[in-house]
C-alpha cells in the first residue's frame, strides 16, 4: 500500500510513521466499509478508490516533489483560501485533516473542549504529526472566520507557520477593498516561497485550472439532481469525489471528475440509478463536511433516502461561482476580479448573509427535492444561530427539514440514525398522503 | 398475534394484540445484554403472525429475527393516536432521549424534535437525581408535592446538573425542594421543545413514555404548558403498541 512504500519521505517531514500507519489503515477500513460495499457503483469511481489508498502515500510524494523545485504547497482550511493564486505559482493548495476524532483529545490538551471539532481535529493532526499533509506545508493559511479558528491560529503558528488573511464579516465597498489587500498579501507571502515575481499570466492560468475544476463539480451536481427518478451516482460517492477535491492535483482531478460525469450522462440516458425509484431524494446544508466524516450521508443512505446535493463548503458553496477574467489586463483588476468571486459566498460568517436563505429555497425547488437536512458542527455559532432563519424560511415554504447538531465522535450515530429514519418516515407519509388526497 | 417490540436503552416492552386490536399480552423487561435472544425466549410459545420492532435496539431485532422495524418517532406517533385520536403533540421522555412529535392526520407524524446526545432532559438524569438523594424513583417523584421553595437546576448537562444537585443537598435545602427543582428543569426543556408545535390553545397533548409515570413530572409538564395533559394508562407500552398496530396495518 502507498504508505509503507513513502515511509522514508514520510519520516523526512517528520511524521510519527507508526501512528500514521495505523490511523490511515483504520480510515481505509473505513473506505471500505462504507463506500466499497454499495452496489452498482460507476465505474469512473475506481480512480477515486486508487486516489484513497495513496492519498498520504503517493500523493505526499507528488507534493513533496513540487516543493523540491521551490514550488509552494500551502495547507487550508477554508474555501477562502485563493487556491487560484497558489495554484498559479506552480504550487499545490489543499485541505489539511481535520475530520477525524483519532486527534480531538490530544488538542483538548491545549484548546478548548467547547469549540468545533474541526478545530480540535486540526490541532490535534498538528500535536500527533499524523498528517503527511499537515507536515508537508510550507505554511498554513488560517482565516478569520470565527472566533475560535482566529485565536487557535496564534497558538498553531508555536507548532507551524501559519499565515492569516483577515476575511471581513460584512460585504460593505469598504470591507472589500481591504479583502483585496489581504489577497496581495498572500500573493506576496506565496512569492517569497518561490523566490521569484508571479506574473499575471501565470495567475491568470492559476484561474483557469481553478475554474475548470469547480466547472466540473458544479457538472456533476447538475448531473445528480436532473431527473428525480434516476440517481446516477450515490450521495457518499459524490460526496467523497468533493472531499477529494482539496487534496488531489488539481488537472488530473478535473479530468476524473468529468470521467465520472461522462459515465454518469450515460447512466442518465439508459435510466441506471443506484437507488430505487421514490427514494426520498436530500439536500444537506450547512457546515464543512472532512473526511473522513461520512456519519451523516451514512446514515441517510443506510435508511432507505439519498442526498443529491451537499450546500455546503464541501459542495455547492465552493463551486457555485467561478472567477470571470474577461478583459483583465493587469494584476489589480485580477485581485478585484477574485473578490468579486469570493465575495459571492455566502458564509455565515458574514452579518447580514443576505441571499442565502433564498439560495437554499431555489436550490430545493429547482431539484425538485424532498426535504432538507440542515447540518452543523457543535458549537460552529454561525451556521447554527442562522440554522433559525433558514429553517423559518423553509416551513413558510413547506419544506420539510431537520435540523442536525453533532461532532466526530461515533456516539451519536444511533441517534442520528434514529433521526433520519424518522423523518424518512415523515417525509413518505407525506408523499403518501399526498397521493391520497390527489385521488 | 400481531406483537411490537420496543427495546429501550432501560427496559424492553413487549406487547400482543389480537384480531379486535385488543392487547392481550403486556410485558416490561429490564433491557441488559442480548436482548433480542430475551425477546426469542418470551415469544418461543406464543403464536406469532407478525413481529414489527421499535426503539434504540430495533435493528437488533430486525437482523436477528428478520423483523420490520420503524422508529420510535412513528411507534409514539400511532401508539398516541390509537388511545387518544384527537392527539395533537406528543411528548414522550424515555430512559436515553425525549422527544415531542407533532402529528399529522390519520395518526401519522409531520415533524419532530429531539434532545440531543445529552441525558439532560430525558430520564437518565431523574434516575441520577434520585439515586444521589438515595430514594427510589416513586418516593422521589411524589416529594416534590411537598415543596415550599422554587428552586432551580440551571445547568445544561445532567453531570454538572448532578454536581448541582449535589451542592443543594451541602447548602441543606429540603429533599421535597430539590425534588421540585429536578422535575422544574426537566418539565422546562421539555416545555419549550414542545412549545414550537403546540398552536391552539386546545390542542390535545398526550404524555407517553417511562417518564410519563411520574405524577410530579406530569403536574410540572401541565403547569408550563398551561393545560391540561392527557396520560394513557401504560404510558411506557406505547412504543410497542404503535409497533403492533403497524403491523397489525400491514397484514390486515
Amino acid at each position: 500500500m502507498g504508505v509503507e512504500l513513502h515511509k522514508d519521505l514520510l519520516e523526512s517531514i517528520n511524521v510519527d510513521v507508526e501512528r500514521h500507519a495505523k490511523m490511515m489503515g483504520m480510515g481505509l477500513e473505513g473506505y471500505k466499509a462504507q463506500f466499497m460495499s454499495q452496489a452498482n457503483r460507476p465505474k469512473a469511481m475506481e480512480y477515486f478508490n486508487w486516489f484513497m489508498s495513496e492519498i498520504q502515500g503517493q500523493r505526499i510524494a507528488e507534493i513533496n516533489q513540487l516543493r523540491a523545485e521551490k514550488k509552494p504547497a500551502v495547507g487550508a482550511f477554508c474555501i477562502f483560501v485563493p487556491e487560484e493564486i497558489v495554484v498559479g505559482a506552480g504550487g499545490v493548495c489543499y485541505g489539511l485533516c481535520g475530520g477525524s476524532n483519532a486527534t480531538v483529545s490530544d488538542a483538548e490538551s491545549e484548546l478548548p473542549r467547547n469549540i468545533c471539532p474541526l478545530i480540535k481535529s486540526a490541532y490535534g493532526f498538528k500535536l500527533q504529526r499524523t498528517c503527511a499533509y499537515t507536515q508537508s506545508a510550507d505554511f498554513i493559511c488560517g482565516e478569520t472566520t470565527c472566533e475560535a479558528k482566529k485565536k487557535t491560529w496564534e497558538l498553531l503558528n508555536k507548532h507551524h507557520p501559519v499565515h492569516v488573511i483577515n476575511v471581513p464579516h460584512m460585504k460593505r465597498e469598504r470591507d472589500l477593498s481591504m479583502w483585496q489587500e489581504e489577497i496581495k498579501e498572500f500573493k506576496e507571502r506565496i512569492e517569497s516561497v518561490t523566490e521569484k515575481k508571479l506574473t499575471l499570466a501565470e495567475m491568470l492560468k492559476g484561474v483557469e485550472i481553478i475554474n475548470a475544476k469547480r466547472s466540473a463539480l458544479l457538472r456533476l451536481d447538475a448531473l445528480r439532481s436532473q431527473n428525480p427518478d434516476v440517481m446516477p451516482i450515490s450521495g457518499k460517492d459524490a460526496l467523497f469525489i468533493l472531499q477529494m477535491g482539496s487534496m488531489d492535483d488539481v488537472v488530473r482531478y478535473t479530468q476524473n471528475v468529468n470521467n465520472v460525469c461522462d459515465e454518469l450522462e450515460i447512466r442518465l440516458q439508459k435510466g441506471i440509478s443506484v437507488f430505487p425509484k421514490n427514494t426520498p431524494r436530500l439536500m444537506v446544508l450547512g457546515t464543512p463536511i472532512a473526511i473522513p466524516n461520512w456519519k451523516l450521508h451514512t446514515a441517510i443512505e443506510s435508511s432507505g433516502g439519498c442526498v443529491i446535493n451537499e450546500e455546503s463548503c464541501t459542495g455547492h458553496r465552493y463551486y457555485k461561482d467561478n472567477v470571470n477574467v474577461e478583459g483583465v489586463t493587469s494584476k489589480d483588476e485580477l485581485y478585484h476580479r477574485l473578490i468579486e468571486r469570493y465575495a459571492k459566498i455566502d458564509c455565515a460568517c458574514f452579518t447580514p448573509n443576505t441571499g442565502r436563505v433564498e439560495k437554499i429555497v431555489q436550490m430545493y425547488k429547482d431539484r425538485k427535492a424532498d426535504g432538507v437536512i440542515y447540518y452543523t458542527l457543535s458549537f460552529c455559532h454561525t451556521y447554527n444561530v442562522e440554522s433559525h432563519l433558514v429553517t423559518e424560511a423553509l416551513a413558510k415554504e413547506s419544506i420539510p427539514c431537520l435540523v442536525i447538531e453533532s461532532d466526530y465522535s461515533p456516539e451519536d450515530a444511533g441517534q442520528i440514525k434514529t433521526r433520519v429514519e424518522a423523518f424518512l418516515e415523515s417525509i413518505a407519509f407525506k408523499q403518501k398522503a399526498q397521493t391520497f388526497a390527489n385521488k | 398475534m400481531f406483537w411490537g417490540v420496543d427495546i429501550g436503552s432501560t427496559y424492553t416492552k413487549i406487547i400482543g394484540i389480537g384480531k379486535e386490536k385488543e392487547i392481550t399480552h403486556h410485558a416490561v423487561i429490564p433491557t441488559i445484554f442480548n436482548q433480542d435472544v430475551i425477546v426469542g425466549e418470551y415469544l418461543a410459545d406464543k403464536e406469532v403472525k407478525m413481529l414489527v420492532a421499535t426503539g434504540y435496539g430495533r435493528h437488533m431485532l430486525g437482523d436477528s429475527h428478520g423483523a420490520p422495524v420503524i422508529s420510535e418517532i412513528k411507534a409514539h406517533a400511532k401508539g398516541a393516536y390509537f388511545f387518544h385520536n384527537e392527539v395533537k403533540t406528543v411528548i414522550d421522555l424515555g430512559g436515553q432521549d425525549s422527544k415531542v412529535i407533532k402529528m399529522g392526520e390519520d395518526g401519522g407524524f409531520t415533524d419532530f424534535r429531539m434532545n440531543d446526545k445529552c441525558a439532560a432532559g430525558t430520564g437518565k438524569f431523574l434516575e441520577i437525581a434520585a439515586n444521589r438523594l438515595g430514594l427510589d424513583m416513586q418516593t422521589f417523584a411524589n416529594a416534590g408535592f411537598d415543596a415550599d421553595k422554587e428552586l432551580t437546576i440551571s445547568s445544561m448537562c445532567a453531570v454538572f446538573a448532578e454536581s448541582e444537585v449535589i451542592s443543594l443537598i451541602a447548602k441543606k435545602e429540603s429533599l421535597a425542594n430539590i425534588c421540585w427543582g429536578v422535575h422544574e428543569s426537566i418539565a422546562s426543556r421539555l416545555a419549550s421543545m414542545a412549545k414550537k408545535f403546540v398552536v391552539k390553545e386546545n390542542d390535545c397533548i398526550v404524555f407517553t413514555g417511562g417518564g410519563a409515570l411520574n405524577p410530579f413530572l406530569h403536574h410540572m409538564l401541565e403547569l408550563k404548558l398551561e393545560r391540561k395533559i392527557l396520560v394513557p394508562e401504560h404510558p411506557q407500552l406505547i412504543g410497542a403498541v404503535g409497533a403492533a398496530l403497524s403491523g397489525f396495518e400491514v397484514v390486515q
